[in-house]
């Protein structure tokens, strides 16, 4: 048994050193954690967070990328009522048809319609912005994870770390900074230490102070609009979210009941067994 | 569970019982989401309601229009179509209920319960799927003048009332409301 | 299938009118009810029972998303993600299913090394053993055929790199390589197929899984001392003592399950696979999924041609064989002992093989580069090294500890105190207050 605990120790001491050589990779700078209302066993999302996470894609997102999985009926979740989802969705307008006359034409979006596309198809998205067509953000808080490294990733586990997209997306939001000296800037690239793919990306900083108004007295800096729009995110990610932990709750308790009464069943049956 | 149970009671038998209480609570709570999933899901029901412009619909003519999967008929009727269907007696109807949704249920199945209400009687707004085993009934055809059935030969008259055949109910009215002059909203 | 005599006896008309036109419920009774197990096997010998229960939750839940999917390339994502969204309670079908592959994995990974532990694939169980390996090859394959089915970027690219091995057999394998796509790339056909054969495959690994309960039933089960049963002291019946131990610890498996489905359910998936897959663009960094990765590194460990062998054959000669080889094990182990309770070397082995294979995990999950790659050839070698030399080598000049004469003695023997013969480690500690 000490062999084996002494190879395990060996094994620690080199995974330590695995951690220095993986720092050369990108991002640069590891997504700091924040703290999210959905976090934990018992997470939640914030309404007043979603809303304005709403607000800020709009004004500051939607031009550029979609959001294609996300209907307006789901909006109801932020707290909106359906007269109000409705009169939301009718400031989109969507594409229909074909019509009587075998046109498409232009109406304006229902709650069963899905937020429209900024635009037409992937190619006509990369040839708007450079080549790079800005990905859709439906499910971008799922779809970005930067590595945990061992033995973050194992402590993951009990701790129930699962924002590692969110937090990502935060970063990468309020993480643009000048480029170092002498460091080689691509035109129509933007320096940003906690992009993931590299040390630039096409994304100029979308957010800057006062850029978006609020009206619930929130204040409008940059650090707000990218923590409340990456809230939002997590919302169109993961809309069952909420549900499934309270769900999750119950189930482990009644599990751990469950498993209490077995246990002393299975000794009861096993006393006459000697 | 209670296979080695002897002469001898109760705290035995009650932990026993417990337990399979708690096996038959967990395998019911599990059963349940799978049963669920089988229902019209969000997006479905999502499409419960639609609306209809009628503003291009003279008298004579009819739409088509679709929910919930179903045939939906939209018909502008002439004044003749109307006057020969307010002229026929209830105790000539095969289904003397009006089945409109938005009717009490034992509405008699008068020409006016049949359509839009009071000064839109000449339109008619039915579920077009006939009542006998759903087929899409055509329209101005039949022995009055209404819709007509090729799967099995129902007749329907000009208020969508079933005459003859084996249907056994009129086309059903759904929930409909008219949201402006020109425009119906249904379901 | 329990082979002896049976004792069962129809209590009902029904029941004997049954019993002499088709004994199902005989057959119940002598395989689940009244059939003898070893008085003192201890938890790790539940994961065979966990393993039927997980079988059962894959396939009624895949069934209902079957229900929900589309395999087709434009629809697939969208279908996945309507499931998601819309279907209800589709998310916790969808979570179910794929937490289900990697508890379903969890759990086999436990019961082989159980199997290994306490040298259940020795004489008379070698076909035992075999249809073992066979379930676990089957699952291999529904597994992969199942993760590309998301059709997300992870989906698209495992594809392509795991038909890729074909290529790597001279002459035909372009050939084989097509055959298995439907065409020159991962596309529609690839899909439908996938889909097509992942819809199978649980069936045939139910129906492997029979003749694996047939086998058992016919040799009956090992236990901790790897003594065979001599009298009916060694004995209790499968009902209730087994069923209730197993239920016990199917529930502390589903906690696990629940832990992982309801608070992180996506710790084990890959971020990639919420991006739709893009024929064009490789993600930076493509790993399989967990249960793959001791493979994947050995895979990429052959960085060098051995004679007339390329590297990527050699890779995916080395990868393949590392299944193989346990279909062999039955017959490299020369041990008279069957259970590593009583061979001290044997266990050290053991656990160092298990430490090994954890490490090749690892090693999977990081890129093919720097001191990764001489630690994937160490590790690869010390994992063909425990199969071939150790196994024959240890079996002939180790000297195993006394055996007790019988499983009652061992068992007694322990209540007294007077014989310690626990297995070290967190999974094989043997029951002890039964």
């Amino acid at each position: 048994m000490k062999t084996v605990l002494k190879v395990i120790a060996a094994f620690g001491l080199v995974a330590g050193v695995t951690v220095g050589a993986n720092a050369a990779e990108y991002p640069l700078i590891k997504p700091v954690e924040q703290d999210w209302s959905f976090a934990g066993p018992f997470g939640t999302y914030d309404r007043g967070e979603l809303q304005r996470g709403l607000k800020v894609y709009r004004e500051g997102c939607a031009a550029c990328h979609g959001l294609e999985r996300v209907a307006f009926r789901t909006l109801e979740d932020l707290g909106y009522s359906d007269a109000q989802v409705r009169a939301l969705a009718a400031e989109f307008e969507i594409q229909d048809g074909p019509d009587a006359d075998g046109e498409m034409f232009m109406r304006a979006a229902i709650p069963s319609d899905y937020f429209p596309d900024p635009f037409p198809n992937p190619q006509a998205a990369a040839a708007s912005n450079n080549g790079a067509a800005p990905p859709d953000l439906s499910l971008i808080a799922k779809a970005r994870a930067v590595e945990r490294g061992f033995p973050t990733f194992v402590f993951d586990i009990f701790t129930q770390y699962a924002e590692s997209g969110p937090d990502y997306v935060y970063n990468l939001l309020t993480g643009y900074e000048d480029a170092p000296e002498g460091y080689e800037q691509q035109p129509g690239t933007y320096y940003n230490p906690h992009f993931l793919a590299g040390t630039s990306l096409s994304m100029a900083p979308p957010l800057q102070e006062g850029l978006i108004s609020y009206d619930d007295g929130t204040p409008e800096t940059v650090e707000q609009y990218a923590h409340d729009v990456t809230a939002f995110l997590m919302w169109t990610a993961e809309p069952h979210l909420e549900q499934r932990k309270r769900m999750g709750f119950v189930v482990m308790l009644f599990l751990v009941g469950f498993a209490g009464l077995m246990y002393l069943t299975k000794r009861k049956v096993w006393a006459g067994a000697h | 569970m209670s296979v080695n149970d002897t002469t001898e009671p109760t705290r035995r038998d009650f932990l026993y019982i417990a337990t399979g209480m708690a096996g038959v609570v967990a395998v019911g709570g599990a059963v349940w989401p799978f049963i669920d999933q089988m229902r019209p899901d969000a997006s479905t029901l999502a499409l419960a309601t639609i609306d209809i412009d009628i503003s291009q619909i003279e008298a004579g003519m009819s739409v088509t229009a679709q929910w919930r999967g179903k045939p939906i008929f939209v018909r502008n009727r002439t004044d003749q179509e109307v006057e020969e269907a307010q002229a026929v007696e209830l105790s000539q109807l095969k289904d003397p209920v009006a089945r409109n949704d938005n009717l009490p249920d034992a509405e008699p199945a008068t020409d006016l319960a049949r359509s839009a209400g009071e000064g839109r009687e000449n339109w008619i707004v039915m579920i077009g799927s006939c009542t006998h085993l759903g087929c899409v009934p055509l329209g101005q055809a039949g022995d009055f003048g209404g819709w007509f059935c090729p799967c099995h030969g129902s007749h329907y008259d000009t208020a969508g009332r079933i005459r003859t055949g084996p249907a056994p109910t009129n086309l059903p009215v759904p929930v409909l409301e008219f949201i402006s002059d020109t425009v119906i909203r249904i379901g | 299938m329990s082979g002896g005599h049976s004792t069962y006896t129809p209590k009902t008309g029904i029941g004997r009118w049954i019993d002499t036109r088709m004994p199902l419920p005989r057959l119940v009774h002598d395989s689940f009810v009244s059939y003898p197990v070893p008085r003192n096997l201890n938890y790790a010998y539940t994961f065979g029972g966990i393993l039927s229960i997980m079988l059962v939750v894959q396939i009624v839940t895949g069934v209902v998303l079957a229900m929900h999917y589309s395999a087709h390339v434009d629809y697939a994502f969208d279908s996945v993600e309507k499931i998601m969204r819309d279907v209800n309670s589709g998310w916790l079908m969808r979570y179910l299913h794929a937490n289900g592959a990697s508890m379903f994995f969890i759990a086999v990974y436990l019961h082989i090394a159980r199997g290994l532990y306490y040298g259940s694939y020795k004489a008379p169980r070698e076909l035992l053993w075999i249809l073992g390996v066979i379930i676990y090859l089957l699952m291999m394959a529904t597994a992969f055929m199942g993760y590309v089915l998301p059709w997300g970027q992870m989906s698209f690219w495992g594809a392509t790199v795991i038909t890729g091995f074909f290529t790597a057999i001279p002459l035909v394998g372009e050939w084989v390589q097509q055959l298995l796509l439907g065409g020159f790339a991962v596309d529609n056909p690839t899909l439908n197929r996938f889909f097509s054969l992942h819809y199978l495959l649980p069936f045939m690994i139910a129906g492997v899984v029979v003749l694996h309960v047939w086998a058992l039933h016919v040799t009956g089960q090992t236990n901790p001392t790897g003594i065979e049963v001599k009298q009916k002291t060694d004995t209790l019946p499968f009902t209730p003592y087994a069923t209730i131990k197993d239920a016990f610890a199917m529930i502390l498996f589903f906690i696990m399950f629940a832990y992982f489905v309801f608070y992180i359910p996506n710790y084990l998936g890959h971020a990639d696979n919420y991006i739709p897959a893009d024929a064009l663009k490789t993600p930076s960094h493509i790993v399989p999924e967990w249960y793959f990765l001791p493979f994947y590194a050995i895979l990429r460990a052959i960085t060098f041609d051995i004679g007339p062998i390329d590297s990527k054959l050699g890779g995916v000669l080395a990868m393949f064989g590392a299944i193989a080889v346990l279909f062999f094990v039955p017959w490299l182990d020369t041990s008279r002992v069957r259970s590593a309770v009583y061979r001290p070397w044997y266990k050290l082995a053991f656990w160092l093989f298990v430490i090994n294979s954890i490490f090749l995990g690892w090693l999977g999950s990081r890129p093919a580069e720097g001191w990764y790659i001489p630690a994937m050839q160490v590790s690869t070698v010390f994992y063909f090294g425990f199969f071939l030399i150790v196994m024959p080598v240890l079996g002939l000049i180790e000297t195993p500890k006394r055996l007790p004469n019988s499983i009652t003695e061992a068992v007694l023997g322990k209540k007294k105190g007077t014989a310690s013969v626990q297995p070290a480690g967190a999974n094989a500690s043997p029951e002890t207050k039964g």
